[in-house]
């Protein structure tokens, strides 16, 4: 499994109500139903991830997270997870109140783009980063919004947002003892746990 | 002997399976003894686990697969989803299909003969409800030794059938596959459906319901009613792909006959339906979906009367069903994610409007594969243990 993923495993209570929006092909529901029995649910909108979802028996939705969760109810889960999908958003910040509305706690993964090799990148090569993680071009990237550690924080000191947990890893999921010294420099994925 | 499809059931002989326990509908009245048309494909297994109900749309029938006779041209109404190898695999699966009471295919109804008079029964057949159908159905599960289903399936009427199952036998079945429906029909829905019935009841040779006696049929109230019904069926893109504006002789001839291409196959479409389906049953078929609305015992809330259910949700809708819109299936899955309960749901990209549940679009197969595959691998990896 994915580092990150096993970083939020570690997070989520057995038994308790789970949704996974855009959750890929269901590695992480796959997991938490079978190991922790939560209630879990998957929001998907590619058609490969939702066959694979279907053939794990990985209970999957399919939705344009982009047009809201409207026929969500406000507080029906336990934990809301959105991996790497916030920068793909049209509206990260309407996403995140959506997610905190019918969540009571919610967990966010995203890439840094404040990352010192990004900051390089755009510096002195003059052109848009790209890396393995960031592996897109400017013109085909989903990744729509680029946005730092700093400023995520910020949204959520203006949202009344609190950050319960937050972990800074490197383009492996893997925890290193400098990141923590400079982590908007030197950390390139941020694992958050925000609830309100 | 002439070569069917290899992915075809091949020739398939239909069963009429009598009931003597009486069978008490939701109005009150009781049908004191009936029958049913049935048909089956593959095998069921010794631990009986295996057998999937098939449920019937508006005008649909037990024949949902394979063919009557070595000269049919068209196979069963389903046959895109049913056989070897197809969605509803019958390599894996036992599959039961039937005619619902009130149908017209050789099942108890309005043209059947009412034993009591010795003459068909006509309007005098009692109104049944989703319920009712579910009822009876339920009684041909224990006929056919079968405990608990591993799937019932149906889409459009067929799906609300389907979700009729799961709240009121919750233990029966494993798997609720629900395609192309709604929770209840809309005011909109309501309205065509009274459109039809009137088109039927308003023809001069409908005498009451009581047309058989006559020696009459009520074609043009049928046809009527078809037509309306075909419109909603069709997206106006799908229509406009298949139709356009063509003329059926290339220039217009200032009368009032049928011209457009539209105009033609419309009336073919009626003319062909007035010839096989019989008025009274459609309309006792409109009836049903009027009346099916399985929140209303449960203060409208949806999730209240799932609460209960058991079994794992299959559900999927089409991009241009605007008869039973993705917005209708999605307040099922909704009530089903408040409930608590297993669901998967699928927005199929299709132009064919509400028809496209019966078509086989390949994402559509694939997805509806998927799940059906993993309920014979689950079945058969825990038969073998």
């Amino acid at each position: 499994m994915r580092a990150d993923l096993e970083i939020i495993r570690d997070w989520i209570r057995p038994g308790s109500r789970v949704i996974d929006l855009g959750c890929g092909e269901g590695e992480l529901l796959e997991h938490l139903v079978n190991e922790k029995q939560v209630q879990g649910y998957g929001i998907e909108i590619n058609a490969d991830n939702i066959t694979a979802c279907i053939e794990k028996g990985v209970n999957v939705i399919e939705k344009d997270i982009d047009e809201g969760l409207c026929g969500i109810r406000s507080n029906s889960f336990d934990t809301v997870v959105m991996s790497h999908a916030l920068q793909t958003m049209h509206r990260p910040d309407q996403i995140v109140e959506e997610m905190l509305r019918i969540g009571k706690e919610c967990i966010v993964t995203f890439p840094n783009f404040a990352h010192w090799r990004a900051r390089f990148y755009l510096a002195f090569r003059g052109r848009m980063p790209v890396s393995k993680f960031l592996s897109y071009t400017w013109y085909n990237t989903p990744n729509i919004h680029f946005f730092t550690f700093k400023d995520f924080e910020e949204l959520c000191v203006e949202r009344n947002i609190y950050i319960v947990d937050r972990t800074v890893v490197d383009h492996e999921h893997k925890h290193r003892w400098w990141i923590r010294l400079w982590p908007n420099m030197l950390g390139e994925i941020a694992i958050y746990r925000i609830t309100r | 002997m002439k070569d069917f499809p290899e992915d075809s059931v091949g020739l398939v002989v239909p069963q009429t399976i009598h009931f003597d326990q009486p069978l008490t509908l939701a109005s009150g009245r009781t049908l004191p003894h009936y029958d049913l048309v049935v048909e089956t494909y593959g095998q069921l297994n010794a631990q009986a686990s295996n057998a999937i109900l098939i449920c019937h749309a508006l005008s649909g029938h037990h024949h949902a697969a394979g063919y009557h006779t070595e000269e049919d041209k068209k196979p069963g109404w389903w046959d895109s989803a049913i056989g070897p190898g197809k969605a509803i695999d019958t390599n894996r699966f036992f599959v039961v299909s039937l005619n619902n009471l009130g149908g017209c295919h050789g099942s108890s109804g309005p043209n059947t003969l009412n034993p009591e008079t010795g003459q068909p029964y006509g309007p005098d057949f009692p109104i049944v409800t989703v319920a009712d159908w579910v009822q009876s159905q339920a009684g041909l599960a224990d006929h056919l030794g079968i405990e608990q289903w591993a799937a019932v399936v149906g889409g459009s009427l067929g799906g609300m059938q389907a979700l009729q199952w799961s709240i009121d036998f919750p233990e029966r079945l494993r798997h609720c596959v629900i395609i192309a429906a709604a929770p209840k029909l809309s005011t909109q829905n309501i309205a065509f459906n009274e459109v039809a019935r009137q088109a039927i009841s308003k023809d001069p040779q409908f005498h009451q319901g009581h047309y058989y006696a006559q020696g009459s049929v009520p074609k043009t109230g049928l046809m009527l009613a078809r037509m309306v019904g075909h419109i909603t069926y069709l997206s106006e893109d799908g229509m406009r792909e298949k139709f356009g504006r063509e003329l059926r002789s290339g220039k217009l001839s200032f009368d009032f006959n049928p011209q457009f291409e539209i105009e033609t196959y419309l009336q073919y479409q009626g003319e062909r339906f007035s010839a096989t389906f019989d008025a009274n049953t459609y309309l006792l078929m409109t009836k049903a979906l009027d009346y099916f609305d399985p929140a209303a015992d449960y203060d409208n809330n949806l999730a209240l009367a799932l609460k209960q259910v058991q079994c794992d949700f299959f559900v999927a809708s089409f991009t241009t069903d605007w008869r039973f819109s993705p917005e209708r299936s999605r307040e099922i899955v909704d009530a089903l994610i408040e409930a608590g309960k297993k669901v998967t749901y699928t927005e199929i990209q299709a132009a064919h409007g509400h028809d496209a549940f019966l078509i086989p679009i390949p994402r559509y197969m694939e997805v509806f594969s998927a799940y059906m595959n993993r309920i014979a691998d689950t079945l058969e990896k825990h038969d073998a243990r």
